[in-house]
């Protein structure tokens, strides 16, 4: 690139224009953008999706999928988009790019240019997954379906077309994407705070990103190497997980859950940090136990490395090493209370705002509990016996992940809103969208609790008549939480055409982390001399 | 036709539910059920009498929990209380709520330490039966009596009166009442899953192990489970169909069985490829 001789020398906060500004950016908020466009995008195609599945399952019989493995497909789809091309790109890749160099007072990402390919593998990524719903799948139809868990030996003798394989490349692009950014993030908390600002002072939401980092760096590894030895067992003739010769289908199993158990904490952690930010702002209070908020995050995430095999009560393992996982699944609701009491510790005695932001993290804190608290009862083998793969596990992961992770990452859109994009939110806009995403998820997954307790298996296109009732409730409840994500893309246009002027810090005296201090927007430059933190 | 049908079930079911809580049944869902099926078996029985226990505890805390949140959410708005406190630390209070939910998780683990155990001590077989996962339908073999037979679903058309969709299958897998019956896992190309609600009975079949469960049923009748590992695309079609008989209807069973061989078994396997 033959750039002109004036520009070499142009001044240092010179910005390129155009293509160029975002295909090579190396900016952390031109990059954080990017990851938010995409994850929206990645979000309304994984929302069609389980839309989709929500038509069909609204009444017994097939009527909208001719052919059920279309629907285990879009089972698929729906799940590796939500995780890998929503969530993920949306806490980390894009709030995280964001606002970790603004919370901690450094000018940019320690990396710039990987913090860019990064950016782009992910959307290569979605790119190879997207295809593979076109692609040859199992005999008779496209697309790969053998649920985000991919268990072996299904995802290899079971579905022989190329579309398996080429969402097996789409994830190793993805778990690359995500290795590259955990070290740029842990690279950037550990060398770039501004002077003053130490470990024990950083927003949690910083330490949140700095935990999610260390969870991605340590698990993602695991996912490479197993998939990979599931691209050669499908292409090469090796034998991993064939227990016909000296496999075994269980270690896919373990190796796909050392890496997806912490993936779920991955998702939700910072969700935590989020949360506690909007609690404190929104409460004009520092947050409560603040070493025991970080530090819960930490226990979360170690504890998260130790006990993958919950998923598996029911693949067959010993009762001694149930025994173990159950024992070891407990323990991780206690940091988890820590935070809960913690949060409603830090709203005592506050002045509390209900702006749309801290509706979400309301929400969120009493939701996520009851995510938790079944998450208690399925820590039991015993009782998992008769939960395991049913809708109540359903239920219980969609109130973590569909009501917890994506309360978090829509408070952290309305938190940060103004900030981003110098313009207002509307708050009647954004609290309707709250209201109907809170009804309508609320009507979508409590239902389904009922429906794995009268034993309905998960993963289903059809459904014995009996278990109509509350499948039809639950579609209805789709439904409305579908008619918020319109008020919300509504919300978006709304803002953006009335461009109503934010000011630096419109939320007064509660928000205290630095990114308040800047201009709304952001200059594209921040924090060309460091600040100094007392 | 077939969907204005549901439509008038769905009201129907609707109704039984405004009238009262719906009841469970034994061996099979029920509309609107909102626990578990009713109990066919003694470990049945322990899962539900310890749900119950866990379920009130979870059910409390989450009460609690949004207790304390209206309070904060009335007590503590900005209208009613403007000046907001700088309380950031109070070790006591950071201390019981550490301590207390590790009291209560270790009253949830010794019971369910407890149903583990039980679930895995097995009794000494009365009758052991051998079902195979294939997709999509299951084999069953009683190697001592030297029975097997393919047990594939029955298609909505050919359904009789009474027979519930997607749970019916051509053969049932039959066993005595109160008996202790071993099932051997097996499976021939992807995992499937052998589970019976009402027996608190699931299990992975693997390819290449040979894995084992056991049930005692302690009622006559029938009793569905289904597939409960994703198997691909007939995964919602392979139901485990059980029928509980008395100990002679079993014996005269077992009887007409070996004089039929296992002919049968074998057509219906060609006939299902």
């Amino acid at each position: 690139m033959a750039a002109p001789s004036a520009h070499a020398h142009a001044a240092h906060d010179e910005r390129p224009y155009g293509w160029r500004r975002w295909l090579f950016s190396t900016n952390h908020k031109d990059i954080g953008t990017m990851y938010l466009i995409f994850a929206l995008i990645a979000g309304i195609v994984g929302g069609l999706l389980s839309m989709a599945m929500r038509v069909e399952l609204m009444e017994p019989g097939m009527q909208f999928f001719g052919n059920a493995e279309v629907f285990n497909v879009f089972v698929t789809a729906h799940g590796l988009i939500m995780v890998f091309f929503m969530v993920m790109p949306s806490t980390m890749g894009g709030f995280g790019n964001w606002m970790v160099p603004l919370m901690i007072g450094a000018p940019d990402m320690a990396f710039p240019r990987m913090n860019n390919i990064s950016f782009w593998l992910v959307v290569a990524a979605f790119c190879l997954l997207v295809t593979s719903l076109f692609m040859p799948g199992a005999p008779g139809s496209s697309g790969a379906g053998p649920g985000w868990t991919v268990y072996a030996p299904l995802s290899t003798k079971g579905i022989p077309g190329p579309a398996m394989d080429f969402a097996i490349l789409s994830l190793h692009l993805a778990g690359a994407s995500s290795i590259l950014g955990a070290i740029n993030f842990i690279t950037t908390i550990f060398n770039m705070r501004a002077p003053g600002m130490t470990l024990h002072k950083m927003p949690l939401f910083v330490w949140s990103v700095l935990v999610t980092g260390f969870l991605l760096l340590l698990s993602l590894p695991v996912l490479a190497g197993a998939i990979t030895m599931l691209l050669t067992d499908r292409n090469f003739g090796t034998t991993f997980f064939d227990s016909a010769h000296g496999g075994d289908p269980l270690l896919w199993q373990h190796l796909f859950w050392f890496f997806g158990h912490p993936e779920v904490y991955i998702l939700i952690v910072p969700g935590f940090g989020i949360v506690s930010q909007i609690v404190s702002t929104f409460s004009r209070k520092p947050i409560f136990g603040y070493l025991g908020m970080a530090y819960a995050m930490v226990a979360i995430g170690a504890i998260g490395f130790v006990v993958w095999a919950h998923h598996m009560y029911a693949a067959g393992i010993s009762v001694n090493t149930q025994a173990y996982f159950v024992f070891a699944t407990m323990v991780i609701a206690v940091p988890t209370g820590i935070k809960i009491f913690s949060w409603i510790a830090t709203m005592w005695g506050g002045s509390l705002s209900f702006k749309t932001p801290m509706l979400w993290a309301i929400g969120f804190i009493f939701l996520f509990t009851v995510g938790g608290v079944t998450g208690v009862v399925l820590a039991n083998a015993g009782v998992d016996r008769s939960f395991h793969d049913t809708y109540y596990v359903v239920a219980h992961f969609h109130y973590t992940m569909s009501i917890g992770a994506v309360f978090s990452i829509f408070g952290a859109w309305y938190y940060w809103f103004p900030k981003m994009w110098g313009y207002m939110y509307n708050e009647t806009l954004g609290k309707l969208h709250f209201w109907l995403m809170f009804i309508g998820a609320n009507l979508t997954f409590f239902p389904q609790h009922f429906l794995g307790l009268a034993g309905m298996p998960r993963r289903y296109a059809d459904y014995p008549d009996a278990f109509t009732g509350w499948n039809y409730v639950s579609s209805i409840g789709s439904y409305v939480g579908f008619a918020g994500l319109l008020v919300f893309l509504f919300g978006i246009y709304y803002a953006f055409s009335r461009k109503v002027h934010a000011p630096a810090n419109p939320w007064g005296a509660g928000a205290t982390t630095l990114e308040w201090q800047v201009p709304s927007p952001p200059p594209f430059h921040t924090y060309e001399t460091l600040p100094r933190i007392k | 036709m077939a969907i204005l049908d549901r439509r008038l079930m769905l009201i129907a079911a609707g109704a039984t539910l405004a009238s009262g809580p719906a009841l469970a049944g034994m061996g099979h869902p029920s509309p609107w059920q909102m626990g578990f099926q009713d109990a066919g078996s003694p470990i049945m029985e322990q899962i539900t009498a310890f749900h119950n226990y866990v379920n009130f505890i979870i059910v409390l805390i989450a009460l609690f929990v949004l207790a304390l949140l209206v309070y904060v959410i009335v007590r503590f708005n900005e209208k009613r209380h403007p000046e907001p406190s700088r309380t950031a630390h109070n070790t006591m209070l950071e201390v019981v709520w550490t301590v207390v939910p590790v009291l209560i998780l270790v009253a949830i683990a010794i019971p369910s330490f407890r149903l583990l155990f039980a679930q895995y001590d097995f009794p000494k077989a009365d009758l052991t039966v051998t079902a195979t996962g294939s997709q999509w339908f299951w084999t069953y073999e009683y190697p001592d009596q030297g029975i097997s037979f393919a047990s594939i679903m029955v298609q909505e058309d050919d359904l009789k009166p009474g027979q519930p969709r997607l749970l019916t299958a051509d053969h049932n897998l039959v066993v005595p009442v109160n008996k202790n019956v071993i099932v051997q896992l097996k499976s021939t190309d992807v995992i499937h899953d052998f589970a019976v609600p009402s027996f608190g009975v699931k299990l992975d079949a693997v390819p290449g192990r040979l894995q084992k469960t056991w049930f005692r049923a302690e009622k006559t009748g029938m009793f569905y489970g289904q597939c409960s590992e994703l198997c691909g695309r007939n995964h919602a079609f392979m139901p485990i169909a059980v029928q509980v008989v008395t100990e002679d209807e079993f014996n005269d069973w077992v009887t007409k069985q070996k004089a039929s061989a296992s002919l049968d078994a074998t057509g219906k396997i060609a006939a299902a490829h």
